[in-house]
C-alpha cells in the first residue's frame, strides 16, 4: 500500500542531481515526504513534528557524499535520528536486591500481557531463573485459566490465589520465598488509563511490591492515542519500560517511537508472533527500518546468516566484486531464499517488498522464483555470462524453453539489472559506517 | 442487526459520554485553533493535524482539508461554525456511503449466524458476550459456538460469559478444528430452534495466509450448511488501532467479504477515526460499537451519533 520512504524519496529528489548541499529549498519537498511516511507508520503527529525539526537541522548544510544521493542522504540522516530516539543500548532486566524481585505487567485490554506473562517466563527460565506467574487477572473470564495452561505447557509453576489483585500479589511473595521462586511475574488485568479507581488498584499493587521492573504491554498495532495511554500508565506508576506486541503483522509500529519520544522509557522486548518462544529483545535499527517501511533486512540478514555456508559465501562476495553479479549468481540467489523459510516472511522482511500488495501472496511469489528459476535454466552458459546477448531471437527461445512468455523474460532481465545495480552501489565498500555495516552483513546473504 | 432499526434513547447520551472521558475532543480542540488565531485564517495544516490526531490517517484527513478549501471561501474559514460543519458534512457522507449488510431474502429464517473475526485482543469474545446479552434481553434463543480452539483457556471464557447472559454454548476441546464446532454448532442451532447463531472464532492477525485459509474454510462450512441463511460476518476492531486496521479489514474482506465492523473500546480516549477510512475504501459499515466494560455497553452503530459526540464541546 505505501511505497517505502527510501523509494519516495528518490522521486521527490530525481531533478535534483548534481546539487553537492542539501539547502533548505530542497530538503522541503523531502521532509514533507518524510512526514507522511512518518504518518503513515502511526507516529503520533506530535512526535513526529518534534523530529522533522530535528531532522531538518541535521540535514541542511549537509554535503551529498557523492557515494549517496541527496534522498539516501536525507533517509541516511532520517533514519540515524530514529535509530538514536528507539535508544542506542539494550536496557536489561532489573532485579529487587531482596528475593524475590516482582516484575509487573500492566496495560490496556487486550494487548497480549498474559501472553507476554508467559513469554517473559519462558525467556527467564532459559536464562537460568525461576520465576513464579503469578495470575493477578481476577477481572476477566477465564484469565487465570489462560496463564495456568499456558505456565503448564511450559513447566513453570503459575500461582493462582482468591481475593483481590493485591491479596494475590502479596501472597505470592511468600509462595515464591518459600520454594525459591525468583523473579514473580505479575500478570495484571487490562484497564483504561482514564480509569482512576483501577489505576489506582494499580499504585497499591505497586506499593505492596515493590516492582523491580513495571512494564507496560502496549500493542504494535496502537495509533496515535498510544501516546495517551503511555504517558497516563508512566505518570500514575512509573513504568520501566514496554514491551511492544504483535509486531508479526505489518503494522509500521510507529507506536514505538511515539511512546519511546513521550516517556523516555525503553522498549526491551517485542513480541513476534502466537508461540511462547516469540519474545526477542528490541534491536532499535531494525524497528526504524520498519518505521520507515525499508524492510526489516538485519533480521533478515542474521537469519540467513544461520543457514549459510560462510567460506562459499565469501568467496562468491569476491568473485562478485571482481567479476561482477551475473545470472548464475541470480540463480543461486533465487535458490536461496526458497530454502530461508516460509517465503511470506522473508519477503516481509525484504525492503520494498514489504509493502508491496501484490507480493502478498506468497504462492504466487512462490510461483514467480520457480519460473525465474526455469527462465534462468533455459540460458545458455554464455547468455548467463553475458546477458546483453538476449536479443529479440533468443528472447523467444529462451521463453519457449521455460514455457513463459517474452514479456516474463523481459521482466526477469529487468529485475536482474537492478539486482545489478543494488550488488554495484553495495560493493565499492567506501561508504560510511552505517552503510558498511549494512553492505558488509548483507554481502554473505546475497552471495549465498 | 438487531431487529429493530432504531437506536435506544439512551445510545447518544452513552456515546458521548464514552467520547467525553478525553479532554481533547476534537472540537474543543478546533475552537482553541480558532480562539489563537483570532481575526486570521487558521492554518489548516494545524486542522489536518487534529483530524490525524483522531487515527483519520494523514490521507483522509488531507481529503477533507482539501475538500474545505474547495467548499469554503476565505472569508468562511475565519469562522468556526462553517468549518466545522463542512468538516462533520465529509466525515459522514463518508460513514453513510457505506454499502448495508445485504438483507436476506427470508428476513424471519433461523437462526441469523454471526461470524465475528478479528486480530488477536480486539475483543471479540466480549463483544460475543454483550451481543448475546443484547439479543437475549430481547427474547432470542442464543447458540455461542466456540471456535477459538488455539488460544489458551479462550473455551472457558466463552463459557463463563454464556453462563453469564444464559446462552448455550457449543465446544469441543482445546486444539479441535473449528470448522468441526462450527457445523456441530450449526446442528445444534437448528436442532434446539436457536433464533441466533455467534461464533466466536481465535484472534488472528490478517498477514498469516494458514490462518486465513482456516478462516475461509469456516466460511464455507457456514455457507454451504445454511445456503442463503441470513449470515453477517463483523470485523471487531479495537479504536485504539491506528493505520493498520485498514489493512486488516482489506484482508479479511477479501477473505470472507465483512457485512460489518464493531468498534470497540471506545470509551477510552482513542476515537477510532480508522472507521472513516474503512468506510471510504471498502464500504463496510459499522455495525456496533462497545462503550465499556459493563454488560450493556455494546450498542448499534449511528453516524451523526459517532460524528457528533466527535464534536461535541464541554
Amino acid at each position: 500500500m505505501f511505497d517505502g520512504l527510501a523509494e519516495r524519496l528518490a522521486l521527490v529528489f530525481k531533478r535534483l542531481r548534481g546539487h553537492g548541499r542539501l539547502t533548505e529549498e530542497n530538503i522541503i519537498e523531502a521532509l514533507r515526504e518524510v512526514r507522511l511516511a512518518l504518518l503513515e507508520a502511526d507516529v503520533n503527529f506530535k512526535v513526529v513534528k518534534g523530529f522533522i525539526e530535528r531532522v531538518r537541522e541535521r540535514a541542511v548544510g549537509r554535503e551529498v557524499l557523492e557515494s549517496l544521493t541527496p534522498g539516501q542522504q536525507v533517509v541516511k540522516v532520517v533514519y540515524e535520528e530514529l535509530v538514536g530516539v528507539l535508544g542506542s543500548t539494550r536496557v536489561p532486566l532489573a532485579y529487587a536486591q531482596d528475593s524475590p524481585s516482582a516484575l509487573m505487567l500492566v496495560g490496556l485490554h487486550g494487548s497480549g500481557k498474559t501472553t507476554t506473562a508467559a513469554k517473559l517466563g519462558r525467556w527467564l527460565l532459559s536464562e537460568g531463573r525461576s520465576p513464579l506467574l503469578v495470575a493477578a487477572d481476577q477481572t476477566r473470564p477465564a484469565a487465570r485459566e489462560q496463564l495456568q495452561i499456558l505456565g503448564n505447557s511450559l513447566g513453570l509453576p503459575v500461582f493462582v490465589g482468591t481475593g483481590t489483585s493485591l491479596q494475590v500479589c502479596q501472597e505470592s511473595r511468600a509462595v515464591a520465598k518459600e520454594r525459591g521462586h525468583n523473579p514473580l511475574i505479575l500478570d495484571t488485568s487490562g484497564r483504561l488509563h482514564v480509569d482512576e479507581p483501577l489505576m489506582q488498584e494499580l499504585v497499591a499493587i505497586k506499593q505492596a511490591m515493590c516492582p523491580a521492573e513495571i512494564l507496560m504491554v502496549a500493542d504494535a498495532m496502537t495509533g496515535q492515542d498510544a501516546v495517551n495511554s503511555a504517558l497516563r500508565f508512566d505518570a500514575d506508576l512509573g513504568l520501566t519500560g514496554f514491551v511492544l506486541t504483535k509486531l508479526d503483522g505489518d503494522a509500521r509500529g510507529g507506536a514505538a517511537l511515539s511512546i519511546r519520544s513521550v516517556t523516555g522509557k525503553p522498549i526491551k522486548f517485542v513480541g513476534v508472533g502466537e508461540k511462547l518462544d516469540a519474545l526477542e529483545p528490541f534491536h532499535p535499527d531494525r524497528m526504524a527500518s520498519r518505521i520507515l517501511g525499508m524492510g526489516d533486512i538485519l533480521t533478515l540478514v542474521e537469519k540467513a546468516q544461520a543457514s549459510v555456508d560462510h567460506k562459499r559465501a565469501s568467496e562468491l562476495t569476491q568473485k562478485i566484486a571482481s567479476e561482477g553479479f551475473a545470472l548464475e549468481d541470480f540463480r543461486l540467489q533465487l535458490r536461496q531464499l526458497k530454502e530461508l523459510g516460509p517465503l511470506e516472511q522473508v519477503m516481509g522482511m525484504i525492503p520494498g517488498l514489504s509493502q508491496q500488495k501484490g507480493l502478498a501472496d506468497s504462492g504466487a511469489a512462490e510461483r514467480g522464483i520457480k519460473q525465474a528459476e526455469a527462465i534462468i535454466n533455459s540460458m545458455t552458459r554464455k547468455e548467463r555470462e553475458v546477458p546483453g546477448l538476449i536479443n529479440g531471437s533468443r528472447r523467444r527461445r529462451i521463453a519457449a524453453g521455460s514455457g513463459t512468455s517474452v514479456a516474463e523474460v523481459n521482466r526477469l532481465l529487468k529485475q536482474f539489472s537492478q539486482a545489478q545495480r543494488l550488488m554495484r552501489q553495495l560493493l565499492p565498500l567506501g561508504g560510511s559506517g552505517a552503510k558498511r555495516t549494512v553492505a558488509k552483513r548483507l554481502l554473505p546473504f546475497l552471495g549465498s | 442487526m438487531p431487529p429493530n432499526g432504531t437506536p435506544p434513547t439512551g445510545l447518544f447520551g452513552q456515546l458521548v459520554a464514552g467520547l467525553a472521558r478525553t479532554r481533547q475532543r476534537l472540537i474543543g480542540q478546533i475552537e482553541r485553533l480558532f480562539a489563537a488565531n483570532a481575526g486570521s485564517a487558521p492554518t489548516l495544516e494545524a486542522l489536518e493535524e487534529l483530524l490525524i490526531a483522531a487515527d483519520l490517517g494523514p490521507i483522509v484527513a488531507g481529503q477533507i482539508i482539501a475538500a474545505l478549501h474547495q467548499r469554503l471561501g476565505r472569508r468562511d474559514l475565519k469562522e468556526l461554525r462553517h468549518v466545522e460543519e463542512t468538516v462533520k458534512e465529509e466525515i459522514l457522507s463518508v460513514l453513510k456511503a457505506t454499502t448495508p449488510p445485504p438483507l436476506s431474502a427470508d428476513p424471519d429464517a433461523r437462526p441469523r449466524v454471526f461470524l465475528f473475526l478479528g486480530v488477536n485482543g480486539s475483543g471479540k469474545t466480549t463483544t460475543i458476550g454483550k451481543f448475546a446479552k443484547r439479543l437475549i434481553d430481547e427474547g432470542g434463543k442464543v447458540i455461542v459456538a466456540g471456535a477459538d480452539t488455539f488460544r489458551a483457556a479462550a473455551i472457558e471464557q466463552l463459557q463463563v460469559w454464556g453462563k453469564r447472559v444464559g446462552a448455550h454454548v457449543v465446544c469441543h476441546q482445546a486444539g479441535a478444528d473449528p470448522s468441526a464446532v462450527v457445523f456441530d454448532a450449526l446442528q445444534a442451532a437448528v436442532a434446539r430452534q436457536a433464533t441466533h447463531l455467534l461464533i466466536d472464532t481465535a484472534g488472528r492477525l490478517h498477514t498469516k495466509r494458514n490462518l486465513m485459509e482456516e478462516l475461509k474454510k469456516i466460511h464455507r462450512v457456514i455457507s454451504r450448511q445454511m445456503p442463503g441463511a441470513p449470515y453477517e460476518r463483523f470485523m471487531v476492531l479495537d479504536a485504539t488501532s491506528g493505520l493498520n486496521a485498514l489493512a486488516q479489514a482489506r484482508e479479511f474482506h477479501d477473505a470472507v467479504g465483512l457485512t460489518g465492523l464493531v468498534l470497540t473500546k471506545l470509551d477510552g480516549t482513542a476515537k477510532g477515526g480508522i472507521v472513516v477510512a474503512i468506510a471510504q475504501h471498502l464500504k463496510v459499515p459499522i455495525a456496533f460499537v462497545g462503550l465499556g466494560e459493563g454488560l450493556d455497553d455494546l450498542q448499534p452503530f449511528s453516524p451523526e451519533a459517532f460524528t457528533d459526540a466527535l464534536f461535541v464541546s464541554s
